[in-house]
Parts: structure tokens; sequence; C-alpha cells
């Protein structure tokens, strides 16, 4: 076991070293120049600007610049932004979380409705229920994500005003950071109503983020069910005179997760991606919005930390579900 | 009363290209104790039949029968509900390939207890005493590991010795077999034969055996039902079919036995069983009948006497025989 995920580390390195060529290289790529930007309207005297250009290092030939960047991850040493001048190690940490917090709603939501909707679409195969799951899961995943954020605001918050437009949390409440997660943070506080408000918060940016995985999930548990369900082991469970609920609940599911999983897993990818069309809409202040904002500010230290940590994120999660599998399927756990 | 008494059982199969009758209006009694094995080639609907006994059919099948009572209970007229109490616990049924008619996700162990647990209400301790109880009594070694143990760690034969374990979990009063020792090596085909007979002499079930090998219905079986493309055409007991079949198609099947072969090549029934689109207007199996004339390719035979084995034929064989005797 530990030969296999070591093995699957070593997998990691080369594309860990594409992430870092390619954040490099786009950022780059884009026209722009962050020296510029910083200056803002008032604009530099030339002196000053071959100053910054040098105490940057622009002056040096880019394959120098990569291989500093380079060796400098290597360290640990994700450098250091150019607006804050706070190591990006530390702004991703400090805003990891409210993604963090995000992204767990909106897996939760997508498992939550995802699975049992598949399942109750493949139990009623061709008829209304199937159709009807199925095609709204279609038009879920069809539908831009930004379109379906503001048409969800301007109903639900601007037309019913149930829901806040944008932030984490109402300004009225102040506590410290202790987790970082704001649902855990206003409970601690002990504030009354602080709670209510953060979950009022998350609502839809959670069903916003959640869609897309919701429907993936929804349709993959589906075509895993209607095959599992034609497979010789459930003949044999009904001729045991085992009830629906059990044969579809336990002994279908537990087959049909194995693939489902897969794309669970895959789904963490672009809810990750999803998150920062997601936090620019709902002005949530995770990664996502940290990440846009430095590319239009050309930060680039922060869009090259930003998007290999992402990238890490998801490589990780990935072996996560390899080695769940062997939770799930017996045939590959090792003895 | 018989134990099981089917009486016009059809079942009928919706495909795109219309309706297609995989059993057509079969009788069937099987006592206590009784072994009956019922013979046939591919697609003679022997297993179709025994399936829609047990409600396993998929939507699309449409079973329907004058009678279809077992143990005093007409399961044709009882809810799904009620008759899931019975099935799997009075009625059990093992299948042809015991590595994919078990779940592969849960150890055999607690596929067993499942049973016992649903059925006989029994709690875990009851349950893991009842299964290992189970697993000596079908003759599977070290019993407690291998309770632990998942389908894919097993071979074939102990998997169906499990799947059979998990049949007669409950004391069914008949356990219908379908092919199981198909799948098998001709070692393990016997064990798992003398099993089954075994059993059936200790706990007094009734034994039905779905086969298309004439030497396991010659060592099992006490009565034999043919049947061809949906139909039943013949019906004796063991040792009198053998000797003087009475449908051309039981007498063709007995000839095409490797052990009977004299020649060179093997013997064979040429043709095929009819299908959806080309099911003769007579008797079904005319178009290989090499004794059908034109009578029997226009008028469908109806069963004949019991003294000629039920055999569905205008033209019985070995007639004189039974005037002689």
């Amino acid at each position: 076991m530990l030969r296999y995920v070591l093995s699957r580390f070593a997998t990691f390195l080369p594309t860990f070293i594409g992430v870092t060529l390619i954040s490099f290289a786009f950022i780059r790529v884009l026209p722009g120049d962050p020296i510029i930007v910083m200056a803002g309207e008032r604009g530099m005297s030339q002196e000053r600007y071959d100053e910054l250009v040098i105490q940057f290092g622009f002056d040096r030939p880019v394959l120098v610049q990569y291989w500093e960047y380079l060796t400098g991850v290597l360290q640990g040493d994700l450098g250091t932004s150019y607006v804050t001048k706070r190591p990006v190690w530390d702004e991703f940490f400090a805003l990891f979380p409210a993604t963090l917090e995000l992204s767990i709603c909106a897996m939760i939501f997508a498992v939550a409705l995802g699975l049992p909707a598949g399942v109750i679409a493949a139990m009623n195969r061709g008829k209304f229920y199937d159709r009807a799951l199925m095609s709204t899961a279609l038009i879920g995943y069809s539908m831009p994500i930004f379109w379906w954020a503001l048409l969800l605001i301007i109903v639900f918050s601007g037309n019913l005003g149930w829901t806040p437009v944008s932030g984490r949390i109402d300004l009225l409440y102040y506590f410290p950071d202790t987790t970082g997660f704001m649902l855990i943070d206003s409970l601690l506080s002990g504030q009354s109503g602080a709670f209510t408000s953060a979950v009022r918060h998350l609502i839809l940016p959670t069903i916003v983020l959640g869609t897309i995985p919701l429907a993936v999930i929804a349709r993959q548990t589906r075509s895993a069910m209607l095959e599992v369900l034609g497979e010789d082991y459930i003949r044999t469970a009904r001729a045991k005179g085992l009830p629906p609920g059990r044969i579809n609940g336990i002994h279908a599911l537990r087959n049909a997760l194995i693939p489902v999983i897969t794309v669970i897993g895959l789904s963490v990818g672009t809810l990750l991606a999803g998150a920062i069309l997601t936090e620019t809409i709902f002005s949530w202040p995770g990664i996502g919005k940290w990440m846009v904002d430095s590319i239009f500010r050309r930060d680039y230290p922060v869009v090259q930390g930003g998007l290999l940590l992402i990238a890490v994120m998801v490589m990780v999660v990935n072996l996560t579900v390899d080695l769940l599998y062997g939770l799930i399927n017996p045939k590959i756990r090792k003895r | 009363m018989s134990l099981l008494r089917l009486r016009n059982l059809s079942v009928e199969f919706a495909t795109t290209g219309g309706r297609f009758r995989a059993v057509d209006q079969v009788d069937l009694d099987v006592d206590k104790g009784d072994v009956l094995a019922i013979v046939g080639e591919s697609g003679s609907g022997k297993s179709v039949s025994m399936l829609a006994l047990m409600g396993l059919l998929p939507w699309t099948a449409k079973v329907t029968a004058d009678e279809m009572v077992f143990d005093g209970h007409d399961l044709s007229k009882m809810s799904a509900r009620a008759r899931r109490k019975i099935v799997g616990k009075d009625l059990a049924m093992i299948f042809q390939e015991p590595m994919s008619s078990l779940n592969p996700c849960f150890t055999v162990g607690f596929q067993i207890r499942e049973a016992l647990r649903i059925h006989l209400g029994m709690d875990r301790r009851a349950a893991q005493a009842r299964a290992l109880e189970l697993f000596e009594l079908v003759g599977i070694p070290d019993p407690e590991q291998r309770l632990k143990a998942f389908p894919h760690q097993m071979s074939g034969g102990m998997n169906q010795r499990v799947m059979i374990a998990m049949a007669i979990s409950c004391s069914p009063k008949l356990l219908i077999a379908d092919e199981p020792t198909t799948a098998l090596d001709v070692t393990i085909q016997a064990q798992i034969l003398d099993l089954l007979v075994r059993l059936r002499d200790e706990t007094g079930m009734g034994l039905v055996l779905i086969t298309h090998d004439m030497g396991v219905v010659a060592e099992t079986a006490q009565r034999v039902s043919v049947h061809y493309a949906g139909q039943k055409v013949e019906e004796q007991p063991v040792r009198p079919l053998f000797r003087s079949p009475h449908h051309p198609y039981t007498s063709a099947l007995l000839a095409a036995l490797p052990e009977r072969a004299t020649d060179k090549r093997l013997p064979t029934i040429p043709g095929v069983v009819p299908g959806q689109f080309d099911r003769p207007q007579g008797c079904l199996f005319s178009p290989r009948c090499p004794y059908a004339d034109d009578h029997c390719r226009k008028v469908p035979p109806a069963p004949r006497g019991p003294d000629l084995g039920l055999a569905r034929c205008h033209y019985p064989l070995n007639t004189d025989e039974r005037l002689a005797s």
C-alpha cells in the first residue's frame, strides 16, 4: 500500500513541474505589465520604472527567472505578492478556508441530491420521473454558471428578498477567525443570529457551485445503477426475497458507487474552477476571487502560486479517491 | 395436493418485434422429496418458466397461468410483498454462474446472514451460528474464515456451495437449481450434484433441476420433463424415459448423447429451436423431425395421455413396447 502511494506521488512530479511552467508562461504571455498596473493612473517616471524592473528581476532572461521561481517553489517559497507584499503562502491559507467551506457545502449539496436523483431515475427507467430528472440534469449541466447565479440572485435576493446578495456574513457581526470556516466561527462566537446569517449567505453560492457536479453525479449514478441492476447478483438478491429498498439501496448502490466516486473526485477540479466564477459573482472572499483580482493586477507570484496550489489540491483529491476505491471495492483491496 | 402445481403457465415478452412467447402452456407438478429434471436446448423456456414462478422476470415479461400454486398459496394472485415472504424462504433458487451470482461488494457471510435475518428474524449471533452450520452442511472447509471472504477470493465450486447454503438457509420446501453445474469443472459438477441430492434426502425438500445434460438427468432425477420451444413435449419417470421415449425430440436428444455415439461423428439434431419469427404453424418440432408429415406441419398436436408420457405428438414413438408390456 505504501509503495502504491509513493509511486503515485512519483507521477505527481512531472505534473507539478508542468503546472509551474504553464502558470509561469501564461501569466507572462498576457498583455500588461505589473509595474504599470501598480503605478495606477498617476503613472511613474522612467527612472523609477527601470529601478523596479531590476528590483523585480524582469531584466534577466525568462529562463533564469523561471529557474529561480522553480527552485524557490521546491524549497517551499512561493514568492511574495507584488501588491500586498505578503507571502503568497500566507495569503492563500488566509483565504482558502472560505473556498473550502463553499466547496464542501456545494459537494454535500451535489451528492445529497445527485445520488438519490440517479437512483430514483434508474428505478423508474424510461418513465416520467426518469425523464423529468434527467432533462433537469441536462439543463443544469448546460446552463452557464454566471447566468444561473444572476437568475437566482434576481429571484431570491431581488424579488423575494430571502437571501443576501453577496459576502459571507452580515456586517453586523464581528468575531475573530478561529478556524476560517464561517459556519464554525459564527457558532463559536455565540452571537445570536450569526450562524443563521452565515447559512443564509451560503445558500445561493452553494446551489450555483453545486449545480454542475449535481447534474454529473445524477447522470453517472443513473447509468451505473442501470448497469448494476442487470447483474446476476441483483437477481440473487431478489430470489432471496429482499425488499426492493434493500436491493436498490444496499446491493445495487454499493456497486454503482464505484464509478460514481471517480466522478465525484473529478468534480473537485470542476468545483475549484467553478469557485472562481461563483466567488466573483457573490463577492465571496476565497481563493477564486483572489485569483481573479490578482490576474487583473498582473500579480505574477500570486497567480503562479495560486494555480500551483489548486493543481496540487486536485492531484491530492484524486489520489485520495483512488485510495477510497479499496474501501468500496473489495476486489482491489490489498490483503 | 402437490407442493408445486403449475397449470397452463405462459410467459410472453414484449419485444420491439412484437410479442414473443417463451413459455407456452406448461403444466408441472412437484411433490415433497421429488427430483424433477427439466431438460431442453437453449431457448426452450426451461429457465424462464422457473424464473416466472420466482417472480424474477423483468417487467417486459407477461406471466399468465390458470394455477401457480405453491404450498397452498396461489403465487399469481399474491401481492409482491406477500410473495417476498415465500420467495427466498420456502421457495429458493440457485443459478448457473456462481461467480457472478454473488454480490462482489459484500462478504459471503453478510449475504448468507442477510437472508436469515430478513426471513427468520434472527439476531446477529444466531445468524452467524446458523451460517457456520450451513457452511459445514454444504462442505465448505474452514467455515469461520470463509464466512469473512469475498466471492472473488473463492473458486466457482466454493461459490456454488455458498449459493446452495444461502438457498437452503431457511429450510425451503422447494429448491430450483438452474443449471447449477454448467459453469463448473466436471469433478466439481459431481460433488455439487451429490450435495443437492443429499440435501434433498436429509430435508425432504422438492428439487427442480434445470439442465441440458442428459448425464446429469440420468444420475439424479426421478422424473424428467422435456421442453422444446417453450412447450413441455414429454414427461416421464427417468427410467422409462431413457428406455422408451415417446416424443421424437426426446428420442433425438437421447440419440445425441456422446456416450451413445457409435459413428466417428457425434450425432446432432439438425436445425435450431424456432425463434420469434420462424415459429411453425403446426407442431413446433416438425421442421426438425424426421417423422413429420403434412398433418404435423399444419395441426399443432395436443398432449397425449399419461401412458404416452403426455407427449405432444401426432405419432408418438415406442407405442408397441407399451402394448407388449
